[in-house]
């Protein structure tokens, strides 16, 4: 165990330190903590352009290998990264789709062809993605996906369905789709992974407001939209497995990330009762000492999940740490909001333009979705269950 | 930057898995803690002189091993997993760290490599209140060149160790003696948790020449990782927890199945392994940090932070052990009962969680 950094890794920091403080300043200053969950709506086009000066600069896609148009990072530099930029008050990254799924999934299952058509574009921070997996009828068990697609005779695709729970679809150029390509098959077999432009007439797009009043979220239909023939990703009935290719493993990566942002919202926490004067009350207190316990443990949760060795694919071996730790953090930060909101009492029942009470609001609100999506609780507590402790699975119907 | 352990570090959590899996079972704990003692001699002399678990954290140049808080820390995790009844945790957690974080160079000099040959036992004392070592239950005054001691105090061990190291205030700061049992009065105490056995210890007057520690060191550092090695005890203790209870109810069958497959059950099984991974990565950060040169304020919140988690994860671990049980988890046969007890016993030694968590609060906030 050795918690000390080389000397390269603190020069490392102090480079993206130094350019953060360089670059996110002028016009790019309202964007600082701003446009992360919750907040996702925040200056979209502002945010593309932030995009396109990370590119330039050669901030996008740290962790891709070179031949992709990435930096190759090692892990710890990753890591390093993604945690000076949030400490920096980096703002919510408009490429985060396209940069942590879809293209490690070319990179992984897509052909030479479509490699050299789609990534560039993601590297540069020009084209932007979103990820149409959920159905109505396909949520937490998400195989059960209903949206067809079926093959003309010239080799493209046509798709038919809709999708539900799509992020930024509104800002997005690109979407990526399992569909079923074989009429009776079931569950997980007989899904296509598919790549469409969401800019077709086949396309729509309908906002979902959620209970914070914003609309991060889509409902996306597709009625007989196209796929060219080249926008397969692996072969017709292989859907489920490129899409399931890349989930879970890269996130610990970023979870250092998401903790200063965490870290950060607990100094807020501690700004707000000082100034509401609630600093002084002991419940109050337990319960920041509490939420201190939890960031700690999340730091070295991550540690110990990017410790844990690289298996002969080079990539991260899931541990027992690895498995609790989306539900870890996805209650501990439901916690965090409903700490904030009863440090600020009244103040907090109203809308707010402060900075410091309005972040606060958005993470009381939006966390309340942070324990359902990407596998809602019971989901990642039958995975703890039955991978983490092998229990017997449930039967299903 | 990584929390793996080295090829040497895996090597003693093995070693210490291997030996007490066999020398501290279920009936073993059990016979232990009916003896007089409280601990199986035969046990105690192959882990102080064959296995050297003693030497462990003990300098090299007073006899011991020089390794640090990530092998004492892997060796408790082990020993709480088989609720180890040995005066291991008073010598060697609580008593060498004590005189090597504040010791005098003689007190060193002259406990130190007896206790890494493990030829000495200390009996340490657990003040029953607050987060210090010292709550005022024993005053020092001077006398002459030296000083006497007055009050009464609850020592781990005290009724079988060789000496007992004791926690004064002396004119409103705090001193560390040593004393012979045979200058005190010393009353065993029954406790609920019998694996580890406390004494009461009163003191009249006891004259004692010189003070074990330096008056000016930090004592913070010592508290810390005092905590700490708590702290991974009771990792090990929620562990062994949760896997008597994977293995009841998987096998356990009502309705016609495992009730191991009922989510209502699952799901409290997988919410047990979040609390201990929690502060497992927690309690492994912590150790790393002690291990390396870190700022002693980073590190007494890191161990505090391991306290807190570990306490609560081990009494969450404890009641839901009794209660996936059933029925039979109410029973003196079967061992959630034992670990439940050590769970209460362990959950305010040098503070409870909630203190932890004032404590943290504190320095993560400031004062109001």
């Amino acid at each position: 165990m050795n918690l000390k950094e080389s000397a390269a890794d603190l020069e490392f920091r102090a480079e993206i330190r130094a350019w953060m403080s360089a670059h996110l300043v002028g016009e790019f200053a309202p964007l600082r903590h701003r446009g992360g969950p919750g907040d996702e709506e925040a200056y979209p086009e502002l945010r593309k352009a932030w995009e396109r000066e990370l590119a330039a600069a050669g901030w996008t896609c740290v962790g891709w290998p070179q031949q992709y148009g990435g930096r190759g990072l090692s892990i710890e530099q990753q890591v390093i990264f993604h945690e000076e930029y949030a400490r920096a008050g980096g703002p919510g990254r408009m490429g985060h789709i396209g940069e942590g799924l879809i293209g490690p999934t070319l990179i992984a299952f897509g052909s030479e062809d479509q490699k050299q058509r789609f990534l560039p574009g993601i590297v540069s921070g020009t084209q932007f993605w979103c990820q149409g997996y959920s159905e109505p009828s396909a949520g937490s068990d998400l195989a059960n996906v209903q949206t067809r697609c079926w093959q003309l005779e010239d080799g493209s695709w046509r798709v038919q369905g809709q999708k539900v729970w799509t992020s930024l679809a509104q800002d997005s150029d690109w979407v990526f789709v399992i569909a079923r390509c074989e009429p009776e098959s079931r569950g997980p077999k007989g899904l296509a992974f598919l790549l469409l432009p969401l800019d077709q007439p086949g396309v729509s797009i309908k906002p979902i407001r959620q209970l914070s009043g914003s609309c991060e979220f889509n409902e996306v239909f597709f009625d007989e939209a196209v796929a060219a023939a080249d926008d397969l990703v692996g072969e017709p009935g292989q859907g489920w497995k490129v899409a399931m290719g890349l989930l879970e493993v890269e996130r610990g990566v970023s979870t250092l990330g998401q903790q200063m942002h965490f870290a950060h919202e607990m100094e807020l926490i501690v700004e707000v009762a000082k100034r509401y004067g609630r600093a002084a009350d002991p419940g109050i207190r337990d319960r920041i000492g509490h939420a201190v316990c939890g960031l700690r443990a999340m730091r070295y949760n991550a540690l110990r999940m990017l410790s844990g060795g690289q298996g002969e694919d080079g990539r991260l071996q899931l541990g027992r740490e690895a498995l609790i730790y989306k539900y870890y953090w996805s209650n501990w930060h439901r916690d965090l909001g409903k700490l904030a909101m009863d440090v600020l009492g009244p103040v907090g029942d109203v809308p707010s333009d402060d900075p410091a009470v309005q972040r606060l609001q958005q993470v009381f609100f939006f966390s309340r979705a942070d324990t359902i999506y990407a596998g809602t609780n019971e989901i990642q507590l039958n995975l703890i269950g039955e991978r983490g402790l092998g229990l017997p699975k449930e039967p299903r119907g | 930057m990584s929390l793996a352990l080295t090829d040497e570090q895996l090597m003693i959590q093995e070693a210490a898995r291997d030996y007490l899996s066999q020398a501290s079972d279920s009936a073993a704990v059990r016979s232990a803690a009916e003896s007089e003692f409280g601990f199986d001699p035969a046990v105690w002399r192959c882990i102080a002189s064959e296995l050297g678990w003693c030497a462990v954290p003990v300098a090299e140049d007073c006899g011991g091993l020089g390794l640090g808080p990530v092998e004492l820390v892997l060796i408790q995790e082990q020993a709480g997993k088989q609720l180890l009844c040995a005066p291991f945790f008073s010598t060697v957690c609580l008593g060498t760290t004590i005189l090597q974080a504040v010791g005098t160079p003689a007190a060193r000099e002259l406990y130190l490599p007896n206790i890494a040959a493990g030829e000495l036992t200390l009996g340490v004392a657990l003040p029953q209140a607050g987060v210090q070592w010292q709550a005022g239950e024993v005053r020092a005054e001077a006398n002459g060149d030296g000083w006497l001691l007055s009050g009464r105090v609850r020592v781990v061990d005290g009724a079988s160790a060789d000496q007992l190291l004791i926690a004064a205030e002396l004119a409103g700061t705090s001193a560390w003696f040593m004393v012979s049992p045979d200058a005190v009065q010393i009353k065993a105490l029954e406790t609920w948790d019998g694996t580890r056995r406390f004494a009461e210890v009163i003191l009249e007057q006891v004259a004692v020449a010189t003070r074990c520690d330096e008056p000016e060191a930090d004592a913070a550092r010592g508290l810390a990782l005092a905590r700490l090695y708590i702290a991974a005890e009771q990792l090990g203790a929620a562990q062994a927890c949760l896997d008597l209870t994977t293995a009841f109810v998987a096998e356990r069958k009502q309705f016609g199945r495992a009730i191991g497959s009922f989510q209502a059950v699952k799901h409290r099984c997988a919410q047990m392994m979040v609390a201990i991974e929690a502060a497992r990565s927690t309690i492994y950060g912590a150790a790393a940090q002690a291990a390396g040169q870190c700022d002693t304020a980073d590190l007494q919140l890191d161990c505090a932070a391991a306290r807190a988690l570990a306490s609560d994860a081990l009494f969450y671990s404890a009641s839901e052990a009794i209660q996936l049980h059933g029925g039979v988890g109410f029973t003196w046969e079967y061992d959630p009962q034992l670990y439940f007890k050590r769970a209460q016993a362990s959950s305010h030694w040098l503070g409870d969680a909630s203190a932890m968590r004032g404590l943290i609060a504190q320095q993560f906030m400031g004062n109001a």
